[in-house]
């Protein structure tokens, strides 16, 4: 098995990965090539995208990638499986903690050991992943409504998650990548008075979702610009593997949280919210971002269910230690697994090959949400105007740490 | 002469602070302070910025067309700045008292798009080209709503004299022509004069109630015209990074602001003149108390200057600062829907009104 062959060289290859498809000799009349990224406001990152264009109409777009990568899969071929989590982290940089929950979960499953884990960790575990999906989406919505034009909206949302950021820097000792999540419980618990901080927070956020949609969802220009644009059919979206809002935004009630029923998910009542194309076609950027507005309401009362779990049934104890389970030397049986979690973007899944001899996993392949709903961007954009491009890669919500990890 | 010294200073000056408005304001309305370690609560920030620009490397770019490059900046200025020329500031202070004073302010902005046409052509930069084209039509389809709502105001007072119409909108109308009256809501068969009352009733706005439409017509229009949001589109951040002027660094850059800045001004102004009184002061006469006397001077007196020039700075301002206030509010419109905005809404809606003002105008006689 260790021997097998990964990757055959071939000068096709190099081809497909050529900086540049199109050649300015190729063009016909009026059109042009313009190139955007990677150092562009609205690329979300370093994307850089190749727009054939023929004056402001879109006729193909070809993302280019690669300006980000960080050889994670390679790191993870080399590292005990505990010393990947810091890695986990910085894929996803805006939800470290959903892709760690993830990452820590499947390590388990292989470990056998996941059935044991205590209550109180799994419901940690739930609410820190919830406040990071709540951080997740507020980027994802303030830099949409930048996209747009609506500066203001992001710095209210940056002001929203800088609180989920302080309170989880609080449990975890860092702001962004926390390695909080550990394989067999958590590298602390919450500390002392998190839970009513939390709540606190809770009360304070609801008024100011509702405040964000009524000044920039439901605002007539912001309607204008994202209803009708970038209309993603559902077929087209499961022929693609598009998950996360993506999907549920197309009407397609499939989100991993209830599919899979993973952590402690199954014990929390909540709605999986769909797009309605209620401001124009199904599946435009309009009900993309309306979900992921939903979603927020939904993560508040799945965070509000953990608390009150946390401080009834499942309270802190004296004697409660979270890295009791945690094990000393993590050697899974000679296996393949793979894991799957619901992520803000979408779903995140690891695949591990364990080769039963070592702590290190012989394989460990991530699927990033960002990078497969990123494919779709030509599907969406063609025929569109320049500004309506903009409008699609910002609803599409991509992190360019996970796309090229 | 004077004039002309006044208002390059004037502008100069607003600049500085308007730029500092804008982030105070955007920051007040994004919860938070805005720049603050400069001098007192940041005053002196732009400040800073400039003596920064001022040093900085007058960048060309190689495949630039390097002379359009070069004075497109100083166009753009000077268009902008050629429309200070005919404002009435106060009674009698301005820099022309021409007779096709607003004819010559609509003309001269309008060359504005040919030095933001040479900027985008000549930086030899897709974005800018992109930014320069935009801005030419979206320029072009709103002169048509703006000028029409102009023709309004025109139709009414019977004059192209930016300072007749404003004397028009006082409580010294006789100043200009004896025998002139002014009537509520301009209807001369209801019979209640306002000629010696005066204040906010005699401006055109209140004076003919209407006005409120093609002065509506007249600030929407007048925020494209000055590329402001939300319809900044040729200078569309998120899109073309900065439009037009995506090449452009250094001073050159700063001539670009400052025209923007100034064209707010200009077009502040214009529409203050327009419909809102002009110099003149908002508060009326009320029988024995004389508020509009009291607060307006004799015209050609020191008080009638500082007066007239408090009044209509103000008026201007506060709208420089509803600009501001919307920029940071809305988001940006698509080019089509900027062009549906101007053809399918505002042209016709301002034809009606000024079929509208025609009629008005035979009950005002």
């Amino acid at each position: 098995m260790a021997n097998q062959v990964q990757y055959i060289f071939d000068q096709e290859n190099l081809r497909k990965s050529a900086p540049q498809k199109f050649k300015s000799e190729d063009l016909k009349r009026e059109e042009m090539i313009i190139n955007i990224g990677p150092q562009h406001p609205s690329t979300h990152g370093v994307l850089r995208l190749e727009v054939l264009a023929k004056g402001e109409e879109v006729i193909e777009v070809v993302p280019h990638l690669g300006y980000l990568h960080r050889c994670f899969e390679k790191h993870a071929e080399k590292l005990p499986y505990n010393q990947i989590i810091p890695f986990v982290d910085r894929m996803d940089y805006l939800a470290a903690m959903n892709t760690e929950h993830a990452y820590a979960m499947g390590v388990e499953r292989m470990l056998g050991i996941d059935k044991i884990i205590p209550k109180r960790v799994e419901y940690i575990r739930v609410l820190v992943a919830e406040l990071n999906r709540l951080a997740s989406h507020f980027i994802a919505l303030g830099s949409y409504g930048m996209d747009i034009g609506a500066v203001t909206a992001f710095f209210w949302m940056t002001r929203d998650r800088e609180h989920i950021v302080r309170l989880l820097e609080w449990a975890s000792g860092a702001r962004m990548l926390y390695n909080y999540i550990w394989v067999g419980g958590l590298f602390y618990d919450l500390p002392v008075g998190f839970e009513e901080r939390c709540l606190e927070f809770t009360t304070y956020l609801k008024p100011k979702i509702k405040e964000l949609e009524r000044v920039v969802i439901d605002n007539k220009i912001f309607i204008d610009r994202t209803a009708n644009v970038g209309v993603l059919p559902v077929d087209l979206a499961i022929n693609y593997g598009i998950t996360g809002p993506m999907l549920r935004g197309s009407g397609l009630k499939y989100d991993l949280r209830k599919v899979d029923g993973y952590s402690v998910y199954p014990e929390i009542d909540f709605d999986i919210p769909v797009g309605k194309g209620e401001a124009g076609t199904l599946g435009d950027c309009w009900d993309r971002t309306w979900v992921r507005v939903q979603e927020c309401y939904e993560s508040v009362k799945i965070i509000e269910q953990c608390l009150e779990k946390l401080t009834g049934e499942h309270k802190r104890t004296r004697d409660f230690d979270p890295r009791a389970l945690a094990p000393k030397k993590i050697r899974p049986k000679a296996q393949d697994f793979y894991i799957r979690a619901e992520n803000p973007k979408g779903e995140t899944g690891f695949f591990f090959r364990a080769d039963g001899r070592s702590d290190v996993p012989f394989r460990c392949k991530a699927r990033g949400a960002s990078f497969v709903n990123l494919s779709i961007i030509n599907e969406l954009s063609k025929g569109g105007l320049i500004s309506d491009l903009i409008a699609v890669i910002g609803s599409i919500d991509i992190v360019l740490g996970e796309v090229d990890r | 002469m004077y004039a002309f010294l006044f208002f390059l200073n004037f502008v100069l000056i607003y600049t500085i602070f308007a730029v500092y408005a804008e982030r105070k304001i955007s920051a007040f309305i994004q919860d938070r302070y805005g720049p603050m370690e400069t001098g007192p609560y940041g005053l002196l920030q732009t400040v800073a910025d400039l003596l920064k620009l001022l040093q900085k490397e007058d960048i060309v770019p190689l495949a630039a067309d390097k002379r359009i490059f070069k004075v497109a900046p100083l166009i753009i200025f000077t268009s902008v700045f050629a429309g200070f020329a005919v404002l009435p500031l106060t009674s009698d202070f301005g820099g022309s008292q021409i007779e096709t004073g607003i004819f010559y302010l609509l003309a001269i902005v309008s060359l504005d798009v040919i030095g933001i046409l040479m900027a985008g052509w000549g930086s030899n930069s897709k974005y800018a080209l992109l930014g320069a084209m935009r801005s030419v039509a979206q320029i072009i389809s709103y002169e048509i709503p703006l000028g029409l709502s102009v023709v309004c105001v025109i139709m009414v007072s019977q004059s192209l004299n930016l300072q007749e119409i404003v004397y028009q909108q006082g409580i010294f109308i006789n100043a200009i022509d004896p025998n002139a009256q002014n009537f509520l809501f301009g209807i001369k068969a209801l019979g209640i004069e306002t000629t010696h009352i005066g204040g906010f009733l005699t401006w055109n706005i209140f004076r003919i109630p209407f006005f409120f439409l093609a002065y509506l017509i007249f600030f929407i229009a007048s925020l494209a015209e000055a590329n402001r949001a939300p319809f900044d589109i040729p200078i569309a951040e998120s899109e073309l990074v900065a439009g037009f002027h995506v090449e452009y660094s250094g001073f050159r850059w700063a001539m670009i602001m400052l025209s923007e800045y100034g064209m707010m001004l200009l077009i502040s102004f214009l529409g203050a003149i327009l419909f809102w009184g002009g110099w003149n002061t908002p508060l009326p006469n009320i029988g024995s108390v004389a508020l509009a006397d009291w607060t307006s001077g004799e015209p050609g007196t020191i008080a009638g200057h500082l007066w007239g020039a408090f009044w209509l700075v103000s008026k201007a301002l506060l709208t420089v600062g509803l600009q501001i206030w919307i920029r940071w509010t809305y988001p940006r419109l698509r080019l089509d829907q900027l062009m549906n905005l101007s053809w399918k809404y505002l042209t016709p809606g301002a034809i009606i009104l000024v079929l509208v003002s025609a009629l008005w105008r035979l009950l005002m006689i």
